[in-house]
C-alpha cells in the first residue's frame, strides 16, 4: 500500500523515530524563539501530535524536523492568542519578530548546543543535568526516564519541574558559554552523558522490563555533541571510549547469561564496527595531541580491542597510557588500574606492592584486584580472604558472578 | 527582551572573630576590586557585612491585639551565620554567578546565591 503520492505509508513507528531523532532539535529552536521550556515542550508535542493525524494520510514531509518546527511554531502562537496576557502578547511579538528560518524544505538551524550547555549548567544538580538532558535532547518521557534510574515517576517528575523552575527563576542563559567558562561547562556536559552511559553499561541487562537502553541513548548523545563540538577532542575522546566499551558489550556475558571475565572473553562476538569507528576516533585525537582524560581511556581501550586474543594485549603500551591519564587524573583509581597493566608487564609481585600502597579498601575492585595478585603469587589465604572483602562490598548480582568466577579459579 | 534579574548573594561565615592568621585587610581589598568590577559593570545595588549574629533580635508578630516578641540572639541557631550579602542585577546568570564565585575567592567564605522573584514590588534600586 502506498499514499496518493506513491510513498511508501507512514506508520507510528516512523513517527516515533522522527520523534526520537528531533526532538531535541526542534524543543531547542523553539526554546529559542519562545524563552520558555514549557511552552516550547507543550508545542512540539502538539506538533507530533498533529503528525500522527496527518502523516499517514499526507506522507512524510520532506524534511520532517521542519515541518515539526513550522507546526509547533504556529502551534505556539495560536497557545499564546488564546492566554491572551500582557506577557504573552509579548512573548509572541518575540515569535513574529524571530526569522522564520525553518522552511520545511531547508536546513534547520541546530540549536542543540545551547540547549546541552542549558540542561548540564553546573547550578543543577548532577541529577538534575541528567534528567533534563535525556527529556529535552534525548526525547524520553519522564517515566522512561524514571525507569530508567528505577526512581518513582513522581520523584523523576518532581525533579524535573524543579530543574527547569530554577532554570526560569535564576535566569539560567541559554547560549553557548563564554570562552572563560567553556572548558569546565564542556566537561560537565560530557560528565552527564558518560554517567549515562555508565549507568546503562552497569545494569544488569534485561532485569526490568521496558527499561530503555541507557547506553544506547549515551552514544546517541555523545555522537550529536561530537558533532556539535567539532573542536572539542575529549568530545570525540568520549564517543570513542563508548563505542570501544559498548563494542565489548555481546562479549560480557556467555550464552546463559553469566558474565564473563575480559581475559576469557570470545573476542569474535566484539561488534567489529563499533571497534573501527572507535579505532578512527582515538587516532584522529592523537593527531590533534591536546589528550584529556576521556581520550587517554579512549586509547587504553583501543590498544585492548587492538589485540586478536588477550595474551597478545600490549601491555607496555596500556601502562605508557595509564601514566599519561595519571597525569590528568590523578586518583586512586586509576593508579589500581595501572598496577594491573603493570603485573601485566612487571609481574604479580610488582604489581601488589604498587596495589597495597592505595587507599580503597572501600571499593570492591581494589580487593579482586589485590585476590588476583596475590593469588598469582600463590598466597591463595590471603586471596580467598581478598575476595571475601570483595564479596562483602557489591550488592550487584553479576559483579558477585564475576567475584565467584575468580574465586573458583584461584581455587585450581 | 530584558533578562535583567536581581541576585541576592549571601555570605556565610563562622561565629567569633576571624582566626588571627587572616588579614583582613587583604580580603577587604580584593573584595573592593570585586565590587569596583561588579559597579563598571552596572551591576551594583547593595552591599554589606553584618555585625556579630549575636547582635540580633527575632520578631514574631503573634497576632493582631498582642505586642510582638522578641528574642535575643538569632533566628537559626547555628555554627555558622549570614555575615554579609551583596545584591547585584545582572542581565546574564552566568556573569552574576562570576561575581559570586570571585566573593567566594576573595573572602574564602561559603556564598550563596539566590535569584529574587520577579516582578515583585520594590524590585526597581533607585538611581543613585
Amino acid at each position: 500500500m502506498t499514499d496518493p503520492a506513491g510513498r511508501p505509508p507512514v506508520t507510528s513507528a516512523d513517527i516515533a523515530r522522527v520523534f526520537r531523532e528531533e526532538h531535541g532539535r526542534a524543543v531547542a529552536v523553539l526554546i529559542r524563539a519562545l524563552g520558555d521550556i514549557d511552552l516550547a515542550e507543550d508545542a512540539v508535542q502538539d506538533a507530533f501530535a498533529v503528525a500522527v493525524e496527518r502523516w499517514p494520510r499526507d506522507g512524510m514531509p520532506p524534511s520532517p524536523a521542519g515541518w515539526i518546527i513550522t507546526t509547533a511554531r504556529r502551534r505556539a502562537i495560536d497557545r499564546l492568542r488564546r492566554e491572551a496576557s500582557r506577557d504573552a502578547r509579548q512573548s509572541e511579538a518575540a515569535l513574529l519578530a524571530t526569522p522564520d528560518e525553518p522552511r520545511e524544505e531547508g536546513p534547520v538551524r541546530d540549536e542543540r548546543l545551547r540547549l546541552v550547555f542549558t540542561c548540564c549548567h553546573p547550578s543543577l544538580s548532577r541529577e538534575a543535568q541528567v534528567a533534563l538532558t535525556l527529556r529535552l535532547l534525548g526525547g524520553l518521557t519522564t517515566p522512561e526516564i524514571a525507569r530508567a534510574f528505577l526512581v518513582p515517576e513522581a520523584t523523576m517528575a518532581q525533579r524535573i519541574v524543579r530543574a527547569k523552575k530554577k532554570i526560569r527563576d535564576a535566569g539560567i542563559p541559554y547560549r553557548v558559554p563564554r570562552d572563560a567558562d567553556l572548558p569546565a561547562r564542556v566537561t560537565s556536559v560530557l560528565s552527564v552523558v558518560y554517567l549515562v552511559f555508565t549507568e546503562g553499561h552497569t545494569a544488569t541487562s534485561g532485569s526490568e522490563l521496558g527499561r530503555p537502553d541507557l547506553a544506547a541513548e549515551a552514544i546517541r548523545l555523545g555522537r550529536a555533541i561530537a558533532l556539535l563540538m567539532p573542536d572539542e577532542p575529549e568530545a570525540k575522546g568520549l564517543l570513542a571510549l563508548m563505542l570501544l566499551t559498548e563494542a565489548r558489550r555481546p562479549a560480557r556475558t556467555d550464552m546463559a547469561g553469566e558474565p564473563v571475565l575480559l581475559a576469557d572473553q570470545d573476542r569474535a562476538r566484539w561488534d567489529a564496527a563499533l571497534i573501527t569507528e572507535g579505532h578512527a576516533l582515538v587516532r584522529e585525537c592523537l593527531r590533534r595531541n591536546a589528550p584529556g582524560p576521556f581520550q587517554i581511556q579512549a586509547a587504553i581501550n583501543a590498544v585492548h580491542t587492538d589485540a586478536a586474543t588477550a595474551a597478545e594485549t600490549d601491555w607496555v603500551q596500556v601502562v605508557a597510557l595509564y601514566d599519561q591519564l595519571l597525569d590528568v587524573l590523578p586518583t586512586d583509581v586509576v593508579r589500581l588500574n595501572r598496577a594491573v597493566a603493570v603485573a601485566e608487564v612487571a609481574g604479580p609481585g610488582v604489581g601488589l606492592e604498587l596495589v597495597e600502597d592505595l587507599d580503597l579498601t572501600g571499593y570492591h575492585a581494589f580487593h579482586v584486584v589485590r585476590a588476583d595478585l596475590l593469588a598469582r603469587l600463590g598466597r591463595s589465604a590471603e586471596a580467598a580472604a581478598a575476595l571475601g572483602r570483595a564479596r562483602e562490598l557489591t550488592d550487584n548480582a553479576a559483579e558477585e558472578r564475576l567475584i565467584e568466577l575468580r574465586a573458583a579459579r584461584h581455587d585450581t | 527582551m530584558d533578562t535583567t534579574r536581581t541576585y541576592l548573594i549571601s555570605l556565610f561565615s563562622g561565629d567569633g572573630p576571624p582566626p588571627p592568621e587572616v588579614d583582613l585587610a587583604a580580603i577587604m581589598a580584593d573584595l573592593e576590586k570585586v565590587n569596583d568590577d561588579i559597579r563598571a559593570a552596572g551591576g551594583w545595588v547593595f552591599a554589606g557585612g553584618l555585625a556579630a549574629s549575636t547582635s540580633a533580635t527575632v520578631v514574631r508578630k503573634r497576632d493582631a491585639v498582642s505586642d510582638a516578641l522578641l528574642t535575643d540572639g538569632p533566628f537559626i541557631e547555628a555554627k555558622e551565620h549570614l555575615g554579609g550579602i551583596s545584591i547585584v542585577r545582572a542581565a546574564d546568570y552566568d556573569v552574576a554567578l562570576g561575581w559570586a564565585e570571585r566573593i567566594a575567592g576573595a573572602t574564602g567564605l561559603t556564598v550563596e546565591i539566590r535569584p529574587f522573584e520577579q516582578g515583585g514590588p520594590g524590585q526597581q534600586p533607585t538611581s543613585e
